[in-house]
């Protein structure tokens, strides 16, 4: 089965327990600055929201890169960046519609998330279940059962 | 380590920023932020300095578990000595500030002297310099902020600032962070004022690392997560309520004050409680309350985020006002509300607004307010004075045109800035002023309940619930349920909580967590990030230490003994109604037995023995 990370921004505190524990995987560090799933605060409107690559099935990023650095791990669908190959020409930056996949000054390569091989961090991290892993064909159930149950009859009314 | 083992060093008279390592000696003994900072502050400066002469130190310090996944791993401190009280002042804020320091690489950062004309300190990792802040002085916090984040194009600075009232010399002006975040006790704002700097901004990329022991830090964070979820505290009543889950259980046990604690029992609490928070109002069908939110690295989330009916009178004609914005706590709504005898719960939640947006404490805002408008109720200030204003208690009208004369630095804004203490004495009634050691008190009555009382007289930063929050096992049964009436065990009591209070704001973690966590919890993540023993033990030793240090700083300064007291309306005026009628203070009988229980003589000076045991001199 295909896995997703499910986003939920209702559910988000904005604690950011998601990027230190994103950067503490990929370099060993708690540094918010380099964590590829970003947590957005709308202050006047009191809303949080994470974002973080979708992976596209048809990856902008992957099909724009010019020197083959972007590839697909077929078990997570995850597409991933190969730093021995990525030059830092950032058309892939250019290219995402989304802008997850970002130049890395530190690095000269540019970065974005790969699911940690299957097992996402971020998710793991997250406290209040705004960001899950599961099932890839079941990421729009949730909205769909709330919907539903405002369709339920009231009790009161039944026969 | 966790500390990352550097300190910044700015030296406002001569415009220098200088790095130089942490101590490490004293890092082991005093763990970080609160304490350590203390430790500094205490070997380079005579505590007898004017709080708001540019001998006197102002310090901004996290702690080891700053930075890391230690749930609320986020805070840091102001360090200072306090103009508002003459004592050691540590004020502790969350937000994502503490954070961004240890990105930058930063333990700490010490501020010496007195700037010429009005900077901003500016950060960016291994970059630190002093810019000229000449356009800022004179703006809002919150201006301030935007300001200086246009100036550096850059979205992630964080920025510590002070509003209008610091620089006027408002003795309650608060460290704004995050637009709504606050070092707020004590009047730390005023001395970053006297010192003509007006913000802090930071950037830093650098990474937190070099965790001690990585696989037994993230077992103990883990497991501590997992307490802070399953508790009803922490997992439930905070995330949905705020601390304004109190209102109403406060007022119910008899433990709420109300009028300057001319009373005990609040009638209007239930208007401005959590419950109410969360009723859809009738003009727009939206609750006060928007969402909760965090502080950074926080799996609580106690935070409010509220906005004010745009229709009522206090922002009608006021559109900066009708976004969402930092909302009631508990003690802010008791300052603000009971304690002034507003029940108005926009009016409350738009003064709060005003107190972040312009950096006052509202608790010492509100308590000034409510000292006030005793006096004016006595005929002691006129309406003259308050510039037209009606002071009279229970007036949302009143209280709102405070705050705006505050702000705007209007003659009775002036006045109010001078806080309880100083107040009273202008009018010749001392004994109207609801302080210990010159700070106004928080939400919960000492003659209600007993044991806070003694935390209050003995608090080394004057009245505060945040020093010993004894209410949690008097009230609330954590760890263990104490009798609020009763003053047996409290001194005891209050000794555990000072001590175990002092490693929480050591170690960089917020004191709420203290709702679910013992010492059990919280010692084993401090020793798998720092190097060095870090045993339960040890860490309520350091706990000691620090609350010893604190102490002799302030007995340096010239308080003794008789400054562990109470005002006398506390002591002798009995309460006149509901469940703890007929009760008062019974700090006679607790004072000595807690002098005692700390290794103190009568007098209340740490014996020779107990300094040598904590490593004291």
């Amino acid at each position: 089965m295909q896995k997703s990370l499910h986003l939920d921004p209702a559910k988000c505190t904005g604690c950011l327990q998601c990027e230190m524990a994103c950067s503490y995987e990929k370099l060993g560090e708690f540094n918010p600055s380099r964590s590829v799933i970003k947590v957005f605060t709308f202050h006047e409107e009191g809303r949080f929201a994470p974002y973080t690559c979708t992976q596209c099935d048809e990856a902008w990023c992957l099909r724009a890169c010019p020197v083959d650095a972007i590839t697909m791990d077929l078990t997570s669908g995850a597409k991933i960046v190969i730093d021995d190959k990525c030059v830092g020409c950032k058309v892939c930056t250019i290219s995402c519609p989304f802008g997850t996949v970002n130049y890395v000054q530190e690095t000269g390569k540019v970065a974005k998330c790969d699911l940690c091989g299957g097992d996402p961090e971020c998710a793991k991290a997250c406290p209040t279940d705004a960001i899950t892993w599961i099932d890839a064909n079941a990421t729009g159930y949730d909205r769909m059962k709330a919907f539903a149950e405002k369709s339920l009859p009231s009790a009161n009314t039944s026969a | 380590m966790s500390w990352t083992r550097k300190i910044l060093r700015v030296n406002l008279t001569e415009g220098t920023c200088t790095p130089e390592p942490l101590n490490m000696e004293w890092a082991k003994q005093y763990l970080g932020q609160r304490g350590l900072a203390t430790k500094y502050l205490v070997e380079e400066t005579d505590p007898n300095v004017d709080a708001l002469s540019p001998e006197n130190l102002f310090i901004m310090a996290t702690g080891p578990l700053t930075g890391t996944m230690a749930s609320t791993g986020g805070r840091y401190s102001v360090i200072t000595k306090s103009p508002l009280t003459g004592a050691i002042a540590c004020s502790n804020s969350g937000g994502f500030i503490g954070n961004e320091f240890k990105n930058a690489g930063l333990d700490m950062i010490i501020f010496e002297g007195k700037s010429p004309s009005p900077v901003y300190l500016y950060i960016e990792n291994d970059k630190a310099e002093l810019k000229p802040a000449d356009d800022l002085w004179g703006k809002s916090a919150w201006e301030a902020d935007e300001m200086i984040h246009a100036k550096h194009q850059d979205p992630n600075i964080k920025i510590a600032v002070v509003g209008r009232p610091a620089e006027e010399g408002c003795l309650y002006s608060a460290v704004i962070n995050d637009l709504h975040r606050a070092a707020g006790r004590s009047g730390v704002g005023t001395v970053m004022a006297s010192k003509n700097l007006k913000a802090v901004a930071v950037r830093g990329t650098l990474g937190v690392g070099g965790v001690d022991q990585p696989q037994e830090f993230f077992e103990a964070v883990n497991a501590g997560k997992k307490v802070l979820a399953d508790n009803a505290v922490t997992g439930e009543g905070l995330p949905a309520y705020g601390t304004q889950v109190l209102m109403n259980v406060i007022n119910g046990v008899g433990g709420l004050p109300a009028r300057n604690m001319r009373d005990v029992g609040f009638e209007g609490a239930e208007n401005i409680s959590a419950e109410a928070m969360n009723e859809p109002r009738a003009s727009d069908g939206k609750p006060n309350l928007t969402t909760n939110g965090a502080c950074f690295g926080c799996t609580i989330a106690c935070g409010r985020i509220s906005t004010v009916d745009k229709t009522h009178f206090s922002v009608k004609d006021k559109p900066q006002y009708h976004g969402a914005s930092g909302g009631l706590e508990y003690e802010a709504a008791w300052s603000l509300g009971a304690d002034t005898g507003v029940d108005d719960l926009d009016a409350l939640t738009y003064v709060n607004f005003i107190c972040n947006e312009d950096g006052l404490d509202p608790i010492s805002f509100g308590c000034t307010v409510a000292a006030a408008m005793e006096l004016y109720e006595e005929g002691q200030i006129s309406n003259d004075e308050t510039g037209g204003i009606d002071l009279r208690f229970g007036s949302a009208e009143a209280l709102v045109a405070c705050v705006e004369a505050v702000v705007s630095g209007t003659d009775f804004g002036k006045t109010l800035g001078m806080g309880s203490k100083l107040l009273c004495e202008k009018y010749g009634k001392p004994e109207l002023s609801m302080t210990v050691k010159g700070q106004e008190f928080p939400a919960y009555d000492p003659r209600g309940i007993q044991g806070i009382g003694l935390a209050y007289a003995t608090s080394n930063r004057g009245a505060c619930h945040l020093r010993g929050y004894t209410i949690a096992s008097e009230i609330l049964g954590i760890p263990v349920k104490t009798e609020q009436a009763d003053s047996d065990g409290k001194p005891e009591l209050v000794k555990a909580f000072q001590d175990a209070t002092a490693v929480v704001d050591s170690a960089g973690l917020c004191v709420f967590t203290t709702f679910a966590w013992g010492m059990e919890d919280i010692a084993p993540q401090i020793d798998a990030a720092c190097e060095g023993d870090w045993s339960i033990d040890k860490c309520l030793e350091a706990g000691e230490r620090i609350w010893n240090m604190e102490r002799q700083y302030n007995n340096a300064a010239g308080f003794t003994a008789d400054d562990d007291t109470l005002p006398k309306r506390l002591l002798k005026e009995a309460i006149k109604s509901g469940p703890t009628e007929g009760q008062v203070s019974k700090l006679g009988e607790m004072l000595p037995v807690y002098y005692e229980v700390r290794g103190w003589t009568p007098q209340g000076v740490p014996t020779a023995e107990t300094l040598s045991r904590l490593g004291l001199s």
